[in-house]
């Protein structure tokens, strides 16, 4: 059961991120990456991150897409039109894909692909990442926090026309 | 042999069977109760012709509904050349999916397995269809997921009448998600548990929150939190009004500026399927309020405490039926009494009063909590 | 089709970063290459959760919590960035905003 749910999930969100830079419509891509925000929420409710998935819908899909929807459509932006491919640029798109392939693959430790590691999840999880946050991460939750403020007035300066 | 596994299936099915269909005979009902409840306060009749089919028999209009949906579903689904078509024809879906979705996590009825007579396995979680440990932070994550309906329709619609409204309505919906979610916040404090179930029981062992004297036991500590709660659900409720775009705040169909808003552009199923959506968004939204505040599925004093049978389960389901058509009914009775605000209004409403509001009361209830030391 | 394991997800997060990379490489448009760096913000915190359920940790999630509140920020401010720019150049291609001074 949790094999097929995860290779479901693992090509929805590899499908639709590839549909993410293949769509020339903006709408088509927004559309896309809200699709792959929902896949990757399911895989962490696969991995039993339940908080962690409620958050990413809710902070993903709920608001930050939104938003970059609503400046496509407030701009008004059209398709992007494509360029003719060079050989040249598909040849060092292919090695450097390649390349990276090889870095990760190696990066992986071979202990990774043990079966064993898999068992019961931390259970109650947004009890524990709370009590970490208001815990040993406190400092780091202020400093988020404030770093919030600084990006309410950076936006509300930004977006004024004369401030 | 009957297994776990399918006992968990079968009976989730049920569920959700069950629930949906309760809540499409909800939404087509909400919708002949809001024409007789505006007739009846405008000192009209309202709709009392239809009846049964092929029979002499009005019932008071009870057929009405009937009618409307076969009006709907046979009318030409006529697409304007102006739209983008794709868009245009996923909208009304996602905007009916989430109040969906929102259902299956509010608990309408006790979570205690209940044996049946010849059967050897327990059902488990009865009341609910998922239930959740986060529930109530899933149900919000859900429910924002509601504007990409109204937005793409807006768009898609490729008319400014729709742009107009969809634009208004996801301004809406966004600004106010956030004071809804602060509004809530006292609620996960003193209850301790994000999980909508774990919230009944609490409210059932001390006391509604919105009523905190009618607990199984008094709990004086509620009485010190009480005007918090009350200033929190009220927040809650007017959140609510504007997340369903109800009236007062139906800015985004407001007919005699935007015609019909996001919807102009769209007739037959698709436009039965936003105002499908519409309803069974406020039912969800009723169903959350009454689950947060009015002590879910519970009677006052414990009573209908612990489901033990089939009947006692099926009455509890009723006590919260009927509360959450309390709430409709209070839903529509403000429509047809306050008139609707100006759009500045609205966003002053939200970001300059509710939002300050509902924060002060958070710190305020974890100053009290703190004096209290931890969860009463 | 097995359980998948730790590696499963650390591919699956490796190949997800290296569509958002050549997503920022290939795309002109400054909004999609925007949406490409969430893609790989998003292949980050899927690593980090898998990790965090494989070593039994809750740690990597509070990590992933920090990531999702701090790319929030960076969006907010970035289509800030972007429309105060689309208001003075008319466009929001890479290739086309290429004064240092307005």
């Amino acid at each position: 059961m949790e094999g097929i749910l995860f290779w479901f999930l693992a090509l929805v969100l590899l499908g639709s991120a590839v549909a993410v830079i293949t769509n020339r419509s903006p709408v088509a891509s927004a559309l896309s990456l809200v699709t792959m925000i929902l896949a990757l929420a399911g895989l962490f409710g696969l991995l039993g991150a339940y908080f962690l998935a409620a958050i990413q819908v809710w902070v993903y899909a709920g608001a930050v897409m939104v938003l970059f929807l609503f400046i496509i459509m407030l701009l008004d932006l059209k398709a992007e039109e494509g360029m003719p491919l060079r050989a040249l640029g598909v040849g060092a798109g292919l090695f450097l894909v390649l390349f990276l392939g090889v870095g990760i693959w190696h990066a992986i430790p071979a202990s990774a692909w043990e079966a064993n590691g898999l068992r019961a999840a931390v259970s109650n999880d947004a009890a524990s990442i709370g009590h970490l946050l208001f815990g040993a991460y406190v400092l780091p939750f202020e400093a988020v926090g404030f770093l919030l403020l600084v990006a309410m007035v950076g936006v509300i300066v930004l977006s004024k026309r004369d401030v | 042999m009957v297994t776990e596994l399918t006992v968990f299936l079968v009976s989730t099915l049920i569920k959700i069977f069950l629930v949906i269909g309760v809540l499409l005979g909800l939404v087509a009902y909400a919708v002949l109760a809001e024409r007789k409840v505006s007739a009846a306060m405008q000192d009209r009749i309202g709709p009392n012709r239809v009846g049964l089919p092929f029979v002499k028999a009005r019932l008071m209009g009870l057929g009405q509904p009937l009618a409307d949906a076969f009006k709907l579903m046979l009318k030409e689904q006529f697409v304007p050349g102006h739209v983008r078509g794709f868009y245009y024809n996923l909208a009304p879906m996602l905007a009916f999916l989430p109040a969906l979705l929102a259902i299956c996590v509010i608990p309408f009825a006790g979570v205690d397995p209940i044996h049946l007579p010849g059967l050897s396995l327990a059902i488990p979680q009865p009341g609910v269809i998922a239930n959740v440990g986060i529930g109530a932070l899933l149900l919000f994550a859900v429910t924002s997921l509601g504007v990409y309906g109204i937005v793409l329709a807006g768009w898609s619609s490729n008319s400014k009448y729709a742009f107009l409204g969809g634009i208004r309505s996801s301004a809406q919906m966004i600004s106010y998600e956030v004071a809804m979610g602060f509004s809530a916040i006292p609620v996960f404090l003193i209850s301790g548990a994000l999980s909508l179930p774990q919230i009944v029981d609490f409210q059932i062992e001390r006391g509604w929150l919105l009523l905190p004297f009618v607990g199984k036991q008094f709990d004086w500590h509620l009485l010190f939190l009480w005007p918090s709660l009350l200033l929190s659900s009220l927040i809650f409720l007017v959140t609510l009004f504007a997340e369903t775009n109800r009236a007062p705040f139906d800015l985004p169909e407001s007919e005699q500026e935007l015609v019909g808003g996001y919807n102009t552009e769209y007739g037959g199923m698709r436009f039965g399927m936003f105002f499908l959506g519409e309803y069974a968004a406020l039912i969800s939204a009723s169903g959350l309020f009454v689950t947060l505040f009015l002590g879910g599925w519970s009677l006052p004093f414990g009573l209908l405490g612990t489901a033990t049978s089939l009947s006692t389960f099926f009455l509890q389901a009723l006590v919260f039926l009927g509360k959450v058509c309390l709430l409709v009914f209070f839903f529509m009775w403000i429509r047809w009494t306050l008139p609707r605000f100006r759009y500045d209004q609205v966003m002053t409403l939200g970001w300059k009063v509710l939002l300050p509001l509902s924060m002060a009361n958070i710190v305020l209830v974890a100053i009290l909590l703190a004096v209290f030391g931890g969860t009463p | 089709m097995g359980t998948p394991t730790l590696g499963h997800y650390l591919v699956l997060s490796g190949l997800l970063f290296t569509i958002g990379l050549a997503g920022v490489i290939v795309r002109r448009d400054l909004l999609i290459m925007y949406m490409c760096l969430e893609i790989m913000l998003n292949a980050a915190n899927l690593s980090l959760v898998a990790f965090s359920r494989f070593s039994q940790q809750v740690r990597g999630q509070v990590l992933v919590f920090f990531v999702i509140t701090v790319a929030a920020v960076e969006v907010a401010v970035g289509l800030a960035l972007l429309v105060s720019l689309y208001r003075m150049k008319r466009t929001t291609k890479a290739e086309e905003i290429t004064a240092l001074k307005f």
